[in-house]
């Protein structure tokens, strides 16, 4: 394999050094690195990352191709700057045995793209009643050890607790989609000022911290570790905030979307607002920034959820929750984070990277940029200024809330284990 | 007035007393020989119901026909449409059959909204009902009885129960309206709060905390959970219709238990001001939210807030159709505006 | 209709504008038309008077009482909207509505003389007439008009004509009346090209 020489790039948002790449590995970081034999990309002070982890993106593969395919998720993902991506159990047939994630794993392979490692159902058929067979996934080709029945909530307070504890025998983790089902009945966003005026039915924090609150001291009791899934609420982060001053080993993510957009867009009764949890309030926003800045929240991870255009192009009420998120992800993080001032580079590539593949256990990603390490790289033109334009997307599917909005920050280069995925800001 | 009605709070004070003023000149339509007007000739109007609604969608329908417009029903339910075929089809079919009008009823709040703004149809919506968002003409049907009644005497006050009065050209300032009932569920009395505190009234909802929704707080009107208290202080009380389904819900113990605090009877009539009306949109559930002496009473105006709806929406449908199309809202007229100025 | 409600402010200045009858002028036509109106029908036994809104109305109020000066009956007299019945809804926003007002005794087998301000088109008569056919069958029906400026796209012609005044396309008149205008006058002036000209 060649040599590609990496000239001038701000690692981690520092000083402008060179890193060359040889093979799969960094062979060397420093200033005014010799360019011999290596292909060079000039940075031009560009930010250089370790390549970006989503520990939550819904790749819809198998059952559900005409939104998303392993190969075009993960085109997105690269896009994006991710080189690995956690993609969620709720496909159909569900991934809930050893034969689906292993079928998921090994389209990831084949993509090329991006490493792909699949989440595995914590019940049967997403149910919330059987655990499925957790043990037979970890010990799967795919080597499963993030479990979510993400869609939905895993609401019975015993069925959760067994599988808190089941996954300690292999390091496991739960990934909860905190939802208390019959708070939620008919809901379609957020409950306040803005879903008592326009008559939809309302999605209560409380159903999201009730949840939490339970599941903390679960982990706790248990001495498990939780995670939780897109973090949506002011309240929310009080009781992470909380449980994790009590030394609970509970870990939490948020959503680009959910750092930026408020209910108050749902007046346009607009389907591609619908997401689940629903776009919370300004307070909420302005909250949940604010924890991913202290480490509260742990991680971004995006719930990529794709969508046909008809499930979107309908009345509120028939369309379906979700919107993609790979290919803006770190946009919008630069915009509501960085640009704001609340973290600066190094922090996103811990919140983005680092501690991602931390919780799922996933090795050769989230690593330091020094010699001897996997060139998992994403290199990012922060000062570009664009606006979103969903029909260049590598995504099948078009969801996104942030059409026709302008966001900064543009990935340029994806490197994975030394070969480029992205050139230019184009798929290679 | 602008190209759709989608929502009671896109009405100024203006618009609203505009449409019940037409409402007033349209009423009296209906008491000549011939209740028709050639002002729709070759105009189409769809009813498109995708909630069964016989009252609603036959109060347009004999609105439209009076106006001569040609009417379409298309009733989703129980068609190909009730599960399957999307609004979004549906709304292209009747757009190739050329609907200068949809008036749609949908259980979806927005459904409307959506029609009106997605670009799928080009002719003006008016939404009959939306979900437990909006009711635009029930609440202009509703102001337009209270008006009648409560402004409509010679000296602009009530008409102390001798019939309805012609309150053109006026308002309900300082008139103070009480609703009572399935707040939270109601399309109703959201559009209610809008228009009548667009027109100058003071609101105040009255219900069990349950049906109440949570962001209450922001809506211009008064909520209270006492109905006896606030019956003395009110011109006009609405009883809006409460299933008995939501009795299963947890919102309320029992029906006895809900007609005893919140239901309207003669006692409770008793103590209102004595030019005060008792409103009902229909249809009544009689010994649930009101008793039968006071549904039969003269201070009730059930009967004749469905009359005053057909009233309304020929007015609605005139002020919409009746004019050029507009390219954009509020956008003036220039075709040969000079000739016609003087067309005598 | 009202001639004057469409009139942009800028487009047709009052001061630009020649005044071509004074409170006096219109005082004695309508004087005269009375007794043209009680030397034709006879008596005016059976007449209602129906004025077009606006100024139609204020005018037909103002016959009134001068017939029944000279008659020393009630005459009875009303108002008829002609909006809904007009041939140009369709090229201008849906207008305000104005009262029709039906004398109680109603027009069937009467002699209904319909009122306006200024005869132009004869569009405006053709809606009334089919007004009137939806609200009963009078015996006949006349028509007298404050000004005749021609123009005529109709076959219809006024029984009473204030004034008759010949006018360009150009120009317009501009009925004022006191109740609605706070003065008596009728105005001739020359109206602003608008792009319609220009085409």
């Amino acid at each position: 394999m060649s040599k590609i020489l990496i000239r001038g790039a701000k690692v981690l948002g520092g000083e402008p050094q060179d890193v060359l790449i040889d093979g799969e590995t960094i062979a060397e970081v420093g200033v005014g690195l010799s360019a011999e034999g290596a292909q060079v990309i000039e940075a031009d002070g560009q930010i250089l990352l370790p390549g970006l982890v989503d520990l939550h993106t819904h790749l819809r593969e198998p059952g559900r191709e005409d939104s998303e395919t392993v190969l075009t998720g993960t085109r997105a993902a690269a896009s994006g700057g991710f080189t690995a991506v956690f993609a969620m159990a709720n496909t159909f047939p569900v991934a809930d045995t050893a034969g689906v994630v292993e079928q998921v794993w090994r389209l990831g392979k084949e993509s090329g793209y991006c490493d792909v490692q699949p989440i595995g159902a914590v019940t049967v058929g997403l149910e919330g009643k059987k655990l499925a067979e957790l043990g037979a996934m970890h010990e799967s080709a795919a080597g499963v050890r993030v479990f979510s029945d993400d869609g939905k909530c895993v609401d019975d307070a015993v069925i959760m607790r067994r599988a808190l504890e089941y996954v300690k025998a292999f390091d496991g983790v739960v990934a909860q989609h905190a939802q208390e089902p019959r708070l939620t009945e008919g809901a379609q966003m957020n409950e306040g000022i803005v879903s008592a005026e326009l008559g939809l039915g309302g999605w209560p924090a409380v159903a999201e911290e009730s949840i939490i609150a339970r599941d903390v001291l679960l982990a706790e009791h248990v001495g498990s570790r939780v995670h939780i899934c897109h973090l949506s609420t002011a309240g929310s982060v009080e009781i992470v905030r909380w449980a994790k001053s009590r030394g609970i080993d509970v870990t939490a993510e948020v959503t680009p979307h959910h750092l930026l957009l408020t209910d108050e867009l749902v007046r346009s009764y607009n389907p591609v607002y619908k997401v689940n949890p629903p776009l919370r309030t300004e307070a909420d926003v302005m909250a949940l920034r604010e924890a991913l800045a202290d480490g509260t929240i742990d991680i971004v991870a995006t719930d990529h959820a794709p969508h046909p255009h008809e499930d979107k192009d309908c009345e509120w009420g028939a369309a379906a929750m979700g919107m993609v998120g790979l290919e803006t992800a770190l946009s919008v993080v630069q915009h509501t984070m960085v640009d704001t001032g609340l973290l600066d580079w190094e922090a996103v590539a811990d919140r983005m990277s680092v501690r991602p593949a931390a919780i799922g256990r996933l090795e050769g990603h989230g690593r330091p940029i020094a010699a001897g390490e996997p060139a998992n790289l994403t290199l990012l033109d922060s000062a570009y200024r664009g606006v979103v334009d969903p029909a260049g997307f590598a995504s099948r599917s078009r969801n996104t809330p942030y059409e026709g909005r302008e966001l900064p920050g543009r990935v340029t280069h994806t490197f994975l284990r030394g070969r480029a995925t992205v050139v230019d800001g184009n798929l290679a | 007035m602008k190209r759709h009605l989608i929502s009671a709070a896109d009405l100024t004070r203006d618009d609203a007393v505009l449409i019940l003023d037409t409402a007033e000149e349209m009423a009296r339509v209906a008491d000549r020989p011939i209740k028709k007007l050639p002002t729709l000739r070759g105009r189409t109007v769809v009813n498109l119901f995708f909630e069964d609604s016989t009252r609603t969608r036959i109060s347009f329908e004999a609105a439209a026909k009076r106006l001569s417009a040609d009417v379409i029903n298309f009733s989703a339910k129980g068609s190909s449409v009730s599960k399957g075929e999307s609004l979004k089809d549906t709304a292209l079919t009747l757009e190739a059959m050329g609907a200068d009008a949809v008036v749609i009823r949908h259980g979806d709040s927005g459904a409307p909204h959506r029609l009106a703004t997605s670009g799928w149809i080009g002719g003006s919506v008016v939404n009959a009902g939306d979900g437990t968002h909006e009711h635009p003409t029930q609440a202009l049907l509703d102001a337009f009885t209270m008006r009648r009644h409560l402004a409509g005497a010679a000296d602009g006050g009530p008409t102390h129960h001798q019939g309805p009065g012609d309150g053109t050209g006026r308002d309900l300032e300082g008139r103070r309206i009480t609703i009572v009932g399935d707040i939270l569920h109601s399309r109703v009395a959201r559009s209610n709060v809008h228009l009548l505190t667009s027109l100058g009234a003071q609101v105040t909802l009255v219900a069990p905390p349950t049906l109440v929704p949570i962001g209450v707080e922001r809506w211009p009107c008064e909520v209270s959970y006492d109905l006896d208290a606030v019956l003395p202080k009110s011109d006009a009380v609405m009883m809006l219709r409460v299933q008995r389904e939501r009795m299963n819900a947890a919102f309320f113990p029992t029906e006895r238990e809900y007609a005893r605090r919140y239901g309207l009877n003669g006692d409770r009539m008793a103590r209102m001001p004595e030019h005060a009306i008792v409103m009902h949109p229909g249809p009544m559930n009689r010994g649930m939210e009101i008793t039968a002496e006071v549904a039969d009473s003269v201070r009730c105006t059930a009967v004749e807030q469905v009359a005053n709806g057909v009233s309304i929406r020929m007015a609605v449908l005139y002020l919409l159709l009746g004019g050029a199309v507009l390219d954009s809202e509020n956008a003036p007229a220039s075709a040969s505006t000079a000739r016609n100025e003087e067309n005598k | 209709m009202d001639a004057n409600r469409d009139v942009k402010p800028a487009a047709n200045p009052t001061g630009s504008a020649r005044p071509v009858l004074e409170a006096p002028d219109i005082a004695r036509v309508l004087t005269r038309i009375a007794h043209e109106i009680v030397e034709r029908a006879k008596g005016a036994d059976d007449v209602v008077l129906l004025g077009i809104p606006t100024r139609g109305v204020f005018l037909a109020r103002r016959l009134a009482a001068k017939l029944e000066e000279i008659t020393g009956g009630k005459m009875p007299v009303g108002s008829l909207d002609i909006t809904m019945y007009r041939d140009d809804l369709r090229l201008r926003p849906a207008r305000a509505l104005a009262r029709t007002e039906i004398p109680g005794d109603g027009i069937d087998g009467r002699l209904v003389i319909l009122v306006d301000d200024v005869l132009f088109s004869g569009r405006t008569i053709r809606a009334a007439l089919d007004a009137l056919g939806d609200i009963g069958r009078p015996r006949a029906v006349q028509l007298a008009v404050l000004v005749d400026r021609g123009h005529r796209e109709l076959p219809i012609r006024a029984d009473y004509v204030g004034k008759n005044l010949p006018t360009s396309l150009r120009e317009t008149v501009k009925v004022q009346l006191t109740e609605e205008d706070g003065r008596d006058s009728v105005l001739l002036g020359l109206r602003e090209p608008t792009a319609a000209d220009e085409q």
